[in-house]
Formats: structure tokens, C-alpha cells, sequence
């Protein structure tokens, strides 16, 4: 039997969760493999279309992630992703995705929170199983 | 290239097979293995490199961007290459050190990253900055050590200098005790800082001032002040310090003759200390849960108010109660000296801690086979640890800065950036990073004002390549880029339209690149995609989900 491995895009704003992400790696706090990152300056920049376009590409899932609210390094650009990942997140429950997509806040200094934040969504996503729209 | 960095990479990820990789990869010139990229021999190679092949994009897979892009780009500038066609592929801290357990799946991984940079790359444009005039001027919040010697820094290198003092007057902590633990006193230090800082031209002082406002960005930052006034200036250093905890509740404080250091300082110095018999107790109010951490100043404080008692009367008993103890750095001589004058140490913990009732202190000694001591003494004097100043957080959102748990404010980076902070333009000193030693502050103090004069002696500012434009043809005037921008980036501007029928009047959107961050948001949330998010793109970070995300790892061809 093949072991399903889930494909992951991974979003990390520059200031906080990239930084956190560095953290883990100086911490050598181990986690699974499955997650690739795509950094960007701010969560803000990540627009629906990106998420809607990994999973049409064939990603199992997508995790979000910035600053906390009032953390943000351009002030409140994370309170517009929040708005609109909760938009994105309702529409994954009408195509059938549902759970495919996560935001959390991971700051720079949450090394650990990092490591949980990879470690938990990739066993939801290994839970939920290839995403249908994966291509065969 | 892909780097090894010693064995930090190379012992998960099987480098060899990555470059292998790499090399079949579209847009690939030429792939190699390195030891160490960023060493200056690699650079050099890096420049040869880019030079024998012709190349006009480069990708180098080692560690963080947070910290070597900057390396890596002015590499690339050197050899005629835009810095912007650059990237760096995280395989260290994301990959390699992250996965230690799991060699083949990071290797793997590895490849990914690095396919999807070379995605990325290709379509990378050349961006370049623009030069602006900007205030060459200076600010220096809190009017402590610290603060004094920044701004005076400042000044003297010829910039216009504010200097901000919440209280009716300078010094901060060193008014509130007497003598340093060199045996200088506080007025040594403070006098003659106080006049040259009141004495320089270039240097305007406000007592009893706050700083309630402020915007812009480094360069041009404009700031409110409490009486009204408005100031313009370049570049801020922050000096708030930090207080001696009231240690309400602790050890009987409040109660006779239980005091705290500075306290007994005042005492020393008016020669009022009636007491044969005197008990200290560290970490009074610290290392709890409440405030986890170690205040540092207070063991050698400590050392330094017990050998004065003990000179002023050699026949005074003197009892410090510690629960760990360290005058660090040079001041370890105190503790000797302590101990030689006859100075009693009897150690505490935690769970079990002195009591102090009626002029009676009881002690569980943990040296001692935990062997019980009643003391009887005149005075109690509690170690009490710095505290960060009220108003802290209110500082902190002023510039965006961050503060720890303890409301301490927190640098960039410990290592490489010990006194910036990560916006640009804002420096940090003193006791208002976490407690520390006058001469400590000072040092930092002056680390500070040359980071500040760094940016203040530049001719001109050069704006960062990593903005966002508006095409015009494309833009219908919303305003939504403008509702969404935290620092007023976008406007809305009138403009006229001519065509062949009709000429007529519209909004359009226009951003200020002097003020623009490179956030994105506004390029997110533009209905129209009018909005460019220069160097993350639609398209460029479309490619990369696709170098990943589609199955057989393919990468877009551009011409
Ligand atoms: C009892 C005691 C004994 C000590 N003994 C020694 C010793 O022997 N040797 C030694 O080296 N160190 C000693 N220290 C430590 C010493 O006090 C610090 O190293 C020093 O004060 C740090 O200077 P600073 O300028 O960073 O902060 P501070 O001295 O705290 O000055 C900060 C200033 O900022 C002002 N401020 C705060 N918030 C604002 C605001 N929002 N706007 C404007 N202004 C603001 C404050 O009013 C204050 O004037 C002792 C400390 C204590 C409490």
C-alpha cells in the first residue's frame, strides 16, 4: 500500500511566521516534511485566488499563517486576512474542501507553536485523505 | 548553488543529488555544490560564476533570507546583476535542521524548494530605488543614562536632537539611589551629563514631555507631543529604562524598617542607618511567576550597600538571604570583599522562603542541612527587581516595536541586530531592554546613536525596490487599496481622461512610493488586480504554487 503523504503550500508573512518558522530550525524542533513555504511580506498579500489555486493545482491543504492581531508589522494588514481567510474558509465548506484550509498566528517568537501549528494540520489533513480534486 | 554549510545542511539533505537535480530543472544554466556559500570565497565564486555564464538570474539554497539575502544581493550587484534577481532557498532552517530524523524525505523537500525558487527567479524583475531627501533630525525617548548619552551622541555628530523626558527632570533611576558599585556616586555621573546636554546647541530637551503621536516612516517620521508641539525627525531611539518594583506584599514591605535598596542608598548617604543588625533578602517580587526573569543589577547593588555598611560600622552584622547569587562580569571581586568584611550568605528557595515578623527574620538555611535561623534585625532591605516603566506598551505602539512578556522592549535579533529594532529607522537602549548596569547602558546607549547617525549622516534615503503601483488604465477608482493601507500609501487623486468623444473627470489611485511598505495588501484586496505588489506578483507567487502543487513538479517556460 502506498502511504498517502499530503501535499501542503505553506504561507508565512516575512516579520512573523517565516521568523518562527527560522526559530524551529535554530531550535531543531523536528516536524513532518510535508509543508512547503511561500513567503510573503504580509499575510494581507495572500489573496483567495492563491488558495483556490493550490488545491486546483492538487494540494491537500493550505495553512495560512501571520502575525497576531496587533502584532502586525504593517499595523492591521492581518486583520484584512483574517477577513478574508474567513471567507475563503467558509467557501471550502461548499465545495466539499472542508478543513483543507487553515489560518493561526505564529509569531517570531513561537518557535514551538510553529512546530505544532505543521505538526496538527498535517494529521488532519493525512485524516482527511487525498484531496478529491487531486489529479490521478 | 547549492551550500552545504558544513555539515548543517549536508548531513540530512543529500546535497549531490539536489544539484544533481537542479541541473535538469528548466532556466538552469549551471548548478554546484558549496561548503560554505556565504564565506568570502564562495562570494567571490559567486561573482565568477555569474560573470563565465552570462547569468541573469541566481538562486542560491542555503538558510534564512531574513538574514543572508541581503549578503547575497549585494554579491549579485557587484557582478552587474540587479539584486532583485535574486533568491534564496530556505533548505537549512526549513528543511534540513527541521528533519533530521528523515534524511530521504528531506532531500526531497530540498528539491522542492529549490524548484520552486528557480520558478520564482525566472520571473523575477529588476526593480530599482529611488533616492529621496529626507529629516536628518533625531529623537531620543526617556532622559535616563541612557537616553542622555544617545542624544548627546547625536548632537555632537551635528544633528538636530530631541530629547524627551516624561518627569519634571533628567537622570531616571540614578535620582533614586546614591553611589555605583565603583564608588563613584550618582551625581558624578549625572551632573556633568545633564549640563552638556543642556548646553548643546543642537540638542532641545523636554521635561515633563511625552511623546503621544507619531507617524511616517524612517526618514520622515512626525511626532506629537504632549504640550502641543509637533516635531519632524529621521530616526528614533528608544530610553524609557525601567523602575524599581514596589515589592507590595512581600517580606512585610510597607511595614517598619522594611525597605528597599535605593531606600537604604538614601539612608547611606544622609548617614541614618541605626542598625547593628541588617537583613537583605534577594529576588524580593522576581524570578516568580509574575516576573520570571533575573534583574541582574541586584546581587552587585546588593554586594556594593553591604560593604558600605559594614565600612561605615565593621562591627555591624549583615545577613543577605539569596536564592542564587552573581554580581557578574568584573563585580565577582564584590562578593569576595563581602565575604572577607564578614558579610553572612545564607541561601533560600523558591518554596520556601523567609518569613520576616516583628523585627525577627526566619530563614530555612539550604547550605546548612536546611537548619532554621531566627534573626533578630533593625532593618530589612528587599532586593526589589527592575520593572518595566508604566506606559511601556503605549511606547511600543507608538513605532510598532515589540515588547517581551515582562513589557521589556525586544530587538531584532540578539546577535546581529542587538540595538535595532526590526523597523527601520528605531534603535533601543538601556534598561528598557531588559535591566542592566549604568555602564552597560551607556555603551548601548552610544551603540544606538551611531546606528541612528548611520541612517541621519546619509545624503539621501533610498526607498526599497518592494512597493506596490497602480496601473492607471486598470484602476476604477474604488478606494478599497485606500481603506485597506495602514500608512496612507494610496490615495485617491482626481484625473482628467481625454478620449477621441469625451473628456472627463475620475479617481484614480495612486501610491506614494517614499511611504509604501511592500505589504501587499492593497494588491490582495484591488477588485480589478490594478495594483502591481512588486516582487510578489500575482504571477510570480502563482508560479511558485504551481512548481509545487501541480504533480508532476513542472515549471512554467517564459521567454
Ligand atoms: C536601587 C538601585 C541601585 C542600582 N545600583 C546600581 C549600581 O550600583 N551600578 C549600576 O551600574 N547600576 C545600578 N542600578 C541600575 C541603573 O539604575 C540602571 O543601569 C540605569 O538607570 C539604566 O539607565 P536608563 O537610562 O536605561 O534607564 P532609567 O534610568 O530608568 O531612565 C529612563 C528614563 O526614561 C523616562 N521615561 C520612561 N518612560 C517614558 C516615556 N514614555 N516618555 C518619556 N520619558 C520616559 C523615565 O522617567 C526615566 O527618566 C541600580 C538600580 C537600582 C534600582
Amino acid at each position: 500500500m502506498v502511504v498517502f503523504e499530503p501535499k501542503i503550500v505553506m504561507f508565512c508573512c516575512n516579520w512573523c511566521s517565516y521568523a518562527g518558522a527560522d526559530l524551529a530550525g535554530v531550535g531543531r524542533l523536528q516536524y513532518p516534511t510535508n509543508t512547503r513555504v511561500i513567503r510573503v511580506m504580509c499575510s494581507s498579500r495572500i489573496q483567495p485566488t492563491f488558495i483556490l489555486q493550490a488545491l486546483k493545482d492538487g494540494a491537500d491543504g493550505v495553512l495560512v499563517t501571520g502575525c497576531h492581531i496587533g502584532d502586525c508589522h504593517y499595523i492591521d494588514g492581518n486583520v484584512y486576512t483574517e477577513e478574508r481567510m474567513g471567507n475563503v474558509v467558509d467557501a471550502m465548506k461548499l465545495l466539499g474542501l472542508e478543513g483543507r484550509v487553515h489560518l493561526e498566528w505564529v509569531s517570531a517568537s513561537e518557535g514551538p507553536k510553529f512546530k505544532e501549528t505543521v505538526t496538527e494540520f498535517v494529521e488532519q489533513i493525512r485524516a482527511l485523505g487525498p484531496s478529491p480534486l487531486r489529479a490521478e | 548553488m547549492v551550500c552545504d554549510c558544513g555539515i548543517n545542511i549536508a548531513s540530512v539533505v543529500d546535497v549531490p543529488a539536489v544539484v544533481e537535480y537542479v541541473n535538469t530543472l528548466p532556466h538552469v544554466v549551471h548548478a554546484y555544490e558549496q561548503t560554505y556559500a556565504c564565506s568570502t570565497d564562495s562570494l567571490d565564486n559567486i561573482k565568477d560564476v555569474i560573470k563565465e555564464h552570462n547569468l541573469n538570474r541566481v538562486v542560491v539554497a542555503s538558510c534564512t533570507p531574513r538574514t543572508h539575502e541581503p549578503l547575497f544581493q549585494d554579491t549579485c550587484r557587484d557582478a552587474g546583476l540587479n539584486p532583485y534577481l535574486f533568491e534564496l532557498a530556505n533548505i537549512r532552517e526549513h528543511c534540513s535542521w527541521v528533519h533530521q530524523q528523515e534524511p530521504e524525505l528531506a532531500t526531497e523537500k530540498a528539491k522542492d524548494i529549490v524548484r520552486m525558487s528557480v520558478a520564482r527567479v525566472a520571473l523575477l524583475d529588476p526593480l530599482y530605488t529611488q533616492k529621496l531627501d529626507f529629516n536628518h533630525g533625531g529623537v531620543v525617548i526617556g532622559g535616563g543614562v541612557a537616553g542622555m548619552t544617545a542624544a548627546l551622541d547625536i548632537a555632537e555628530k551635528g544633528f538636530t536632537t530631541y530629547l524627551i523626558e516624561r518627569e519634571p527632570e533628567l537622570g531616571g533611576l540614578l535620582r533614586t539611589f546614591t553611589r555605583l558599585q565603583d564608588g563613584r556616586t550618582t551625581s558624578e555621573i549625572l551632573d556633568p551629563m545633564i549640563a552638556a546636554v543642556n548646553s548643546n546647541p543642537n540638542l532641545t530637551v523636554y521635561t515633563g514631555t511625552t511623546l503621544d503621536e507619531v507617524e511616517g516612516a524612517m526618514g520622515r517620521f512626525k511626532g506629537k507631543l504632549s504640550n502641543g508641539e509637533e516635531i519632524e525627525f529621521g530616526s528614533a531611539i528608544i530610553a524609557t529604562g525601567a523602575n524599581e518594583f514596589e515589592p507590595e506584599g512581600y517580606f512585610g514591605y510597607g511595614s517598619d524598617n522594611v525597605i528597599t535598596q535605593s531606600a537604604l542608598e538614601v539612608k547611606l548617604d544622609e548617614g541614618t542607618v541605626d542598625a547593628a543588625n541588617v537583613v537583605m533578602i534577594q529576588c524580593a517580587g522576581g524570578r516568580n511567576d509574575e516576573m520570571p526573569y533575573c534583574s541582574r543589577v541586584c546581587c552587585t547593588t546588593a554586594m556594593k550597600n553591604a560593604i558600605r555598611l559594614k565600612e561605615e560600622d565593621p562591627e555591624r552584622n549583615i545577613y543577605v538571604l539569596y536564592r542564587d547569587i552573581r554580581t557578574y562580569g568584573v563585580w565577582e571581586e564584590l562578593y569576595t570583599r563581602a565575604r572577607e568584611l564578614g558579610v553572612l550568605f545564607m541561601r533560600y528557595t523558591e518554596d520556601d522562603e523567609p518569613v520576616v515578623a516583628d523585627g525577627t527574620v526566619t530563614i530555612t538555611d539550604k547550605l546548612l542541612n536546611d537548619t532554621k535561623f531566627e534573626i533578630a534585625t533593625d532593618i530589612v532591605v528587599l532586593s526589589a527587581p527592575l520593572v518595566a516603566p508604566e506606559g511601556a506598551e503605549d511606547t511600543a505602539m507608538l513605532f510598532k516595536v515589540p515588547v517581551d512578556s515582562n513589557k521589556f522592549f525586544l530587538e531584532a535579533h540578539i546577535k546581529l541586530r542587538p540595538v535595532d529594532f526590526a523597523t527601520d529607522g528605531v534603535f533601543l537602549a538601556g534598561s528598557a531592554q531588559a535591566p542592566k548596569l549604568v555602564d552597560e547602558s551607556i555603551s548601548q546607549a552610544s551603540a544606538a546613536a551611531s546606528r541612528a547617525c548611520s541612517i541621519l549622516a546619509k545624503e539621501q534615503l533610498e526607498t526599497s525596490g518592494v512597493i506596490s503601483v497602480v496601473d492607471e488604465d486598470v484602476c476604477i477608482g474604488c478606494g478599497r487599496c485606500v481603506e485597506v493601507y495602514p500608512y496612507g500609501a494610496p490615495e485617491l487623486k482626481e484625473v482628467e481622461i481625454v478620449t477621441e468623444e469625451i473628456t472627463y473627470m475620475t479617481r484614480k489611485s495612486e501610491i506614494d512610493p517614499a511611504i509604501c511598505k511592500g505589504c501587499g495588501s492593497c494588491a490582495a484586496e484591488c477588485p480589478t488586480s490594478a495594483i502591481t505588489s512588486r516582487h510578489f506578483t500575482t504571477k510570480q507567487i502563482s508560479a511558485v504554487i504551481d512548481a509545487f502543487a501541480f504533480t508532476d513538479g513542472s515549471i512554467e517556460e517564459v521567454a
